[in-house]
């Protein structure tokens, strides 16, 4: 193919001529540094191309070479610990090799071609095997066993395969499809922009577990499914996104920093490691892939990052894996392809942003789901897409707000006044929905507690209840509240401050598991109860409000996982409290 | 390298600070221009685009007095650059780097592309060195650690200023005598106000240990858009390169950002919110994102942004845009300037993100996390609670609500008031917290551990 010739630089796009036999989001490399590009725009033989990395010094004149192909990500074992920009050029290795600082025109496989892995065939000479079949599984990290799968759109009979200890370029078998026989290997890739392939969508009916009690309890997200989390600076996205990327009962997380700080990623890369999986014990890092293209790296890679990781989930997704990615923040990668429109002199539409923005916040979240995988042994993996969203002024207005909840099911409304108190996490309980109640709400009732699903409209209904006595307070004060009134919004307060306020940075409350919350819950609804038993017995409010089991259940927050048991004696000691009270 | 003779008399167009000049060839993106009047005197250029053969460049000394017939163009083939050496310290320069105090330029050892390169965010270290500023509004609640980025969101008569300079006074990290040294940006101020800290920075000997960039409110707006890039190169040279840690001062980054829109404008780009344009947040980025700790590397940046919120306005592009990078702010507040508070911070809506990492047993004391999240709370429901009696007068308030408006009444002015010269050890901040705390019911105090309140809640009958 013939090099083409830049005409125009400005900032991340560039623009050349010469270049006819390209094709929409071809890669092409840039310049006599071969910057890595990609085509957005083609007019007669011109093409715009949007730079993934700084454009100093390139000029008109400068040469542009074809690829071939388009933006694609490899796919393989060595993907999980490990940290890759916006393009999967992988980041630990480039500082490896360039120090401290991201030099330029860096030109590194993805995964490393020097590592082994431990290859154990699942089918044999002779066998027929389809696209999504597993071909045979290599222990990828200590919690994770990797599937080798037919790739997408491959078919045939297995002439040969081996196990045994193998690089990525190596080839482990043989296959014979009606194209001729193609060598099979431990990784394959697949372009990014391109949703991988599955047998059909299932509906999402079980729960993806936080650990977080305002979302499990109150605006759970369904695994397979999809929530934004929208809020002002310092709300408190990304220590959310930290904590789900932690604790979700997810087997796979991919947490990609799109825009964001360089010493977010740090705090995961050094923190991780370190933190074990409260399910298996394993260090977490071991089930995480990082995508990190941070607000100084540039621009037009942050507009491709969302693309590298959810394309990477889907691979695990595919294996029949529960993978749940975030994406911190979406809102700069809605900026981001505002600046290349914009450079590209399109017709701007809302807030400067190009008329295909819904579409293409639509078609990323859609990418989620729990899903019947490809291939023959009928596996179901998830993909669940929580993003965060970070609009001017904190502004619900802002378009990628709009636009994103029109294309999610849960939404999670950050309160900057509840940040200032330090509740966290700051999701308001008036504003926030979750569409996906109805669906688990059979899996909750079934696994935690058949009155869970009445629980949770209780708490909502105090809640709700002490947002309207508020109101009446400020206009004329506490003076005209019935006693049951006050009750209530002692009992709102309860649930706010005991229940729905967590510590992310607390070793026993950072994380619950649905028992927990189930059980915390519940003593602050038997008080509650009893109380108003109480009340109409004619007993002071203030008498029950000063019972000091009340003492225990602020503390309840505290109780170690393997001492649930300790619930049980609080409510009998509940019991027994409002029993003494009408001695 | 290209032939460095070439030079172009074929300037087309002036608009604005913009030059566009046409017939060019082998010019580059980013590179910067020597402009010479027909005077001999020389002004400096960069490219902003490239189209065919038509070069725009903005000209950082403003295009006043330039004619397109008579101005010459000679390309350099290189970004525009900063020579550095241990010789930067102790000097004052003007906002593009050439000195200002009298003394001769140093001789650099090298030069450095002013734009930097991206810390790879393998090779960052976590920033957890508490810095005790000696304020117990930052140092109790919002911990400034080493590395961080923390600006001082400020309005037009507040103290900023005194406020930064008792931060550069005071400030040291618990048990260490280290290199430490400021780098100051001035873009846009006032003569008085860059005069104020050089005074501060000459009294204290900090001068000695100090690099200053003045760009004053009459020199050329567009020159501001390097000021701030040329400091960061100089304090990542004495950071990374000679192992100091350096705090490094911009002020006003709301002066910089104007001049960005007027290039923006020039341009005719489609404007963001407030005309500003909408590539801001990646541009303050690249800014303050030079800062932080790298592995195996001794020294650090500590960045301390001052911006002015137009209107006092929060949401206004500027300080939004910035509290989305940096990691927290510390605002200050007119009401609680007009009751006589100094500092004040309003410390609610004031963050530092980093605070968690830098404090706790080892670092400061264990119980700094539990108390600084109580105190947020009870201050919160004490506003809240005075809003209340403002509409409904104290007496309706509840006993409870009556305790918490007392408490933050005396927050406001024991913890977040002190002297301009008062330096509090943080353990002093602490205890003064307790104190504080001491005077509202136990069972008011959910956000912390019971062993905690134990060891620490005063006993309240010592009060009576
Ligand atoms: N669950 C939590 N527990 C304790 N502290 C929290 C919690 N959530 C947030 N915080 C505090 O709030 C600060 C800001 O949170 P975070 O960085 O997540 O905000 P953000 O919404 O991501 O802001 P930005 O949009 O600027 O990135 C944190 O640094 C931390 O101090
Ligand atoms: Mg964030």
């Amino acid at each position: 193919m013939e090099n083409g010739e830049i005409i125009k630089v400005s900032g991340p796009l560039v623009e050349a001529v010469n270049m006819k036999s390209a094709r929409m989001y071809d890669v092409v490399y840039v310049g006599r540094q071969r910057l890595v590009g990609e085509v957005i725009r083609l007019r007669l033989d011109r093409a715009s191309i949007q730079v993934y990395e700084d454009t100093s010094g390139l000029g008109p004149g400068d040469p542009v070479f074809p690829s071939g192909g388009p933006l694609a990500v490899e796919l393989g074992p060595g993907l999980l610990t490990s940290i890759f920009d916006g393009i999967q050029r992988p980041l630990d290795l480039i500082a490896r090799e360039t120090g401290s600082f991201i030099r330029r025109g860096v030109n590194l496989a993805a995964l490393p071609r020097d590592r082994r892995w431990d290859f154990t065939p699942a089918v044999r000479p002779g066998d027929k095997v389809t696209a999504g079949d597993v071909l045979g599984t290599v222990p990828e990290t200590e919690l994770l066993v990797h599937k080798i799968l037919v790739p997408p759109e491959t078919a045939g009979e297995v002439l040969e395969i081996a196990g045994g200890s193998f690089g990525l370029d190596q080839p482990v078998g043989l296959l014979r499809t009606p194209e001729g026989q193609v060598p099979l290997k431990l990784m394959h890739t697949w372009p990014v922009r391109r949703p991988r392939p599955y047998l059909e969508k299932l509906r999402p009916e079980i729960p993806l577990v936080t650990g977080q009690r305002v979302v499990d309890t109150l605006f759970p997200v369904a695994k397979g499914g999809s929530a934004a989390i929208p809020g002002p600076f310092g709300a408190g996205k990304t220590v959310f996104l930290h904590q789900v990327a932690k604790w979700a009962d997810s087997q796979v997380i991919v947490y990609i920093g799109c825009g964001e700080r360089g010493n977010e990623m740090a705090d995961v890369l050094l923190e991780f490691p370190n933190l074990k999986d409260p399910r298996s014990g394993r260090p977490l890092m071991d089930r995480t892939v990082l995508i990190a293209n941070t607000s100084n790296m540039p621009v037009a890679a942050r507009e491709a990052s969302i693309y590298t990781g959810i394309t990477i989930a889907e691979y695990y997704r595919d294996m029949g894996y529960d993978v749940a990615l975030m994406a911190d923040s979406t809102s700069r990668w809605a900026e981001a392809l505002r600046e290349i429109s914009g450079r590209m002199e399109e017709m701007p539409g809302e807030e400067g942003y190009p008329a295909y923005l819904g579409t293409r916040l639509a078609a990323f979240y859609e990418r989620s789901g729990r899903v019947k995988c490809l291939g023959s042994r009928s596996a179901t993996g998830s993909l669940s897409v929580v993003g965060a969203v970070s609009p001017p002024g904190g502004d619900l207005n802002d378009p990628v707000v709009q636009m994103t909840l029109r294309a999610v099911k849960v939404f999670w409304a950050l309160d900057d006044q509840l940040a200032y108190q330090r509740h966290f996490p700051a999701i308001n309980w008036l504003s926030s929905y979750s569409l996906y109640l109805g669906n688990l709400e059979g899996f909750l009732g079934a696994e935690v507690a058949p009155e869970w699903p009445e629980l949770r409209r209780w708490a909502m209904g105090i809640l709700g209840r002490e947002a309207e006595l508020k109101e009446i307070i400020r206009l004329i004060g506490t003076e005209t509240l019935s006693l049951q009134e006050r009750l209530l919004m002692d009992t709102a307060r309860s649930l706010r401050e005991d229940f729905l306020h967590q510590f992310a940075f607390d070793e026993n409350d950072a994380y619950a598991t649905l028992q927990k919350q189930y059980l915390m819950l519940k003593t602050i609804a038997l008080f509650h109860q009893k109380s108003e038993e109480a009340l109409s017995e004619g007993v002071p409010l203030n008498r029950i409000l000063g019972l000091p089991v009340r003492e225990q259940i602020v503390r309840n927050r505290y109780v170690a996982e393997d001492n649930l048991s300790h619930f049980h004696a609080l409510e009998k000691e509940i019991v027994t409290s409002f029993e003494a009270l009408h001695n | 390298m290209k032939s460095l003779a070439k030079e172009y008399r074929s300037v087309r167009e002036i608009v604005g600070p913009l030059l566009l000049v046409e017939g060019v060839s082998g010019v580059t993106f980013n590179e910067i221009a020597e402009i010479i009047l027909p005077d001999g005197s020389r002004r400096r250029g960069q490219v902003l685009e490239l189209d065919g053969d038509r070069a725009l460049l903005q000209v950082f000394e403003g295009t006043t007095g330039l004619n397109p017939s008579q101005t010459r163009v000679r390309f350099e083939g290189r970004p525009l650059q900063l020579g550095v050496s241990p010789d930067l310290l102790g000097r004052v320069f003007d906002g593009l780097g050439g000195p200002i105090d009298g003394g001769p330029r140093p001789i650099p050892g090298e030069y450095l592309d002013i734009n930097g390169t991206p810390i790879n965010p393998v090779s960052r270290d976590y920033p957890s060195e508490f810095i005790e500023t000696g304020i117990s509004a930052i140092d109790g609640l919002n911990s400034l650690v080493r590395g961080q980025k923390l600006p001082i969101f400020s309005g037009s008569g507040l103290p900023h200023n005194r406020l930064t300079a008792q931060i550069c006074r005071q400030s040291r990290v618990l048990g260490q005598a280290e290199k430490f040294g400021i780098v100051f940006a001035a873009m846009g101020i006032t003569f008085e106000e860059a005069d104020f800290f050089i005074r501060d920075f000459r009294q204290t000997g900090a001068i000695e240990r100090s690099v200053l960039f003045i760009n004053l409110a009459d020199d050329p707006a567009i020159e501001r858009i390097a000021t701030p890039r040329m400091a960061l190169t100089a304090a990542e040279y004495l950071a990374f390169e000679l192992g100091m840690h350096i705090l490094v001062i911009l002020t006003d980054l709301t002066n910089y950002a104007e001049a960005l829109r007027e290039i923006s404008a020039a341009r005719n780009e489609v404007p963001g919110r407030r005309g500003y344009p909408s590539y801001l947040y990646t541009d303050l980025a690249s800014i303050f994102e030079r800062a932080g700790r790298i592995k195996e590397r001794p020294g650090s940046i500590t960045q301390m942004p001052i911006l002015s919120m137009p209107e006092d306005d929060k949401t206004h592009p500027i300080p939004d845009l910035t509290g989305y990078i940096t990691e927290g702010q510390i605002i200050l507040s007119r009401s609680l300037h007009q009751a006589g508070i100094y500092p004040p911070v309003d410390v609610l809506p004031s963050l530092s993100r980093l605070r968690d990492k830098g404090i706790g047993p080892g670092r400061t004391r264990e119980d700094h996390a539990n108390l600084a999240s109580q105190l947020f709370a009870s201050y919160a429901r004490g506003r809240e609670a005075r809003e209340l009696a403002v509409v409904l007068g104290e007496a309706a308030l509840s006993e409870i609500d009556q305790a918490m408006l007392r408490f933050s009444d005396a927050f406001e002015k024991e913890f977040i008031n002190q002297g301009e010269s008062e330096s509090r050890a943080v353990l002093e901040t602490l205890d003064a917290g307790w104190r504080l705390l001491a005077g509202l019911p136990r069972s008011e105090l959910k956000r912390i551990r019971t062993e905690i309140l134990d060891r620490f809640l005063p006993d309240p009958n010592r009060n009576a």
